[in-house]
């Protein structure tokens, strides 16, 4: 049995919705980050696999730069979470109202 | 046979610990998942042959990244969990109704790309093991010089922002 990148796709996929699925059920802000880094993963793991497929380490070199904007992405956010929550001691999105007309 | 067991080991490993993440209700727990998923994630590139990018992996996101998230999870300690609150306007229903619209107009393309399916996938040729980061920084530092840099501008850009977010008064 041959696993093809067709497997990786289906588990990148997967991988996402399981991501997406986080970002849209949660209220906590910091679960949201984390599924926002599983959907990153996913993006990886095909950039990857194709990368390995088509013997080609240019897919490579974009998962390493998704890697620095997921870091850049995660200290600027972790910064406006620890910023509000010193004002308005909430982390719940449904109460981040306030550039809401 | 060996590659095809530890690939669906991984997979189910990978797929069951994004699961935990987004369902636990205590977030240190959500954190410590994710940590366990990353390594996993990293022993994935691995067997795909990118040895270089494993290395970040643990390095970078369970080393680095969680460690940020556990710091911040432990500041804002909450008495209150953020989904005891219920958001009056919500509209749950219509909510998934239009989720539902959607499913169905995917699960339709779905099919029309079934009936004609694309060609099949070449086998996968086996891995160049010990070129992997020499190809990768070679490509990193020809090719892809100036988005390199552009990265590492990203990087300070952000460092900078988070220190003036992070900070009580400038």
């Amino acid at each position: 049995m041959v696993i093809t990148p067709t497997h990786y796709l289906v588990l990148s996929a997967a991988l996402f919705v399981i991501g997406i699925i986080g970002v849209m059920t949660r209220r906590n802000i910091i679960v949201i980050f984390m599924s926002i880094e599983l959907i990153l993963n996913a993006v990886n793991i095909n950039l990857i696999a194709f990368s390995s497929q088509l013997q080609n380490a240019v897919g490579q070199v974009f998962a390493i730069f998704v890697v620095c904007v997921a870091a850049a992405e995660a200290a600027v956010g972790l910064g406006i979470i620890l910023a509000f929550y010193r004002n308005k001691e909430t982390i719940n999105i449904d109460e981040m109202n306030l550039m809401r007309w | 046979m060996a590659e095809a067991l530890t690939f669906y080991t991984l997979a189910g490993l990978i797929l069951a610990f994004a699961v935990l993440v987004i369902t636990a209700r205590n977030t240190v727990h959500s954190v410590l998942f994710l940590v366990a998923n990353f390594l996993f994630v990293a022993a994935l590139y691995v067997l795909l042959g990118a040895q270089f990018l494993a290395v970040i992996q643990v390095v970078v996101y369970a080393g680095g990244i969680v460690v940020l998230y556990l710091f911040v999870v432990m500041l804002v300690n909450l008495k209150r969990p953020p989904e005891a609150h219920h958001d009056p306007r919500r509209r749950s229903r219509l909510g998934v109704t239009v989720a539902l619209v959607v499913l169905a107009e995917i699960v339709v393309i779905g099919l029309y790309g079934y009936v004609q399916p694309a060609g099949p996938a070449a086998a996968a040729t086996p891995h160049l093991v010990a070129q992997n980061i020499e190809r990768v920084g070679w490509a990193l530092y020809t090719e892809y010089l100036i988005p390199f840099e552009l990265a590492s501008m990203l990087l300070l850009v952000a460092m900078v922002g988070a220190i003036v977010l992070a900070k009580r008064e400038l």
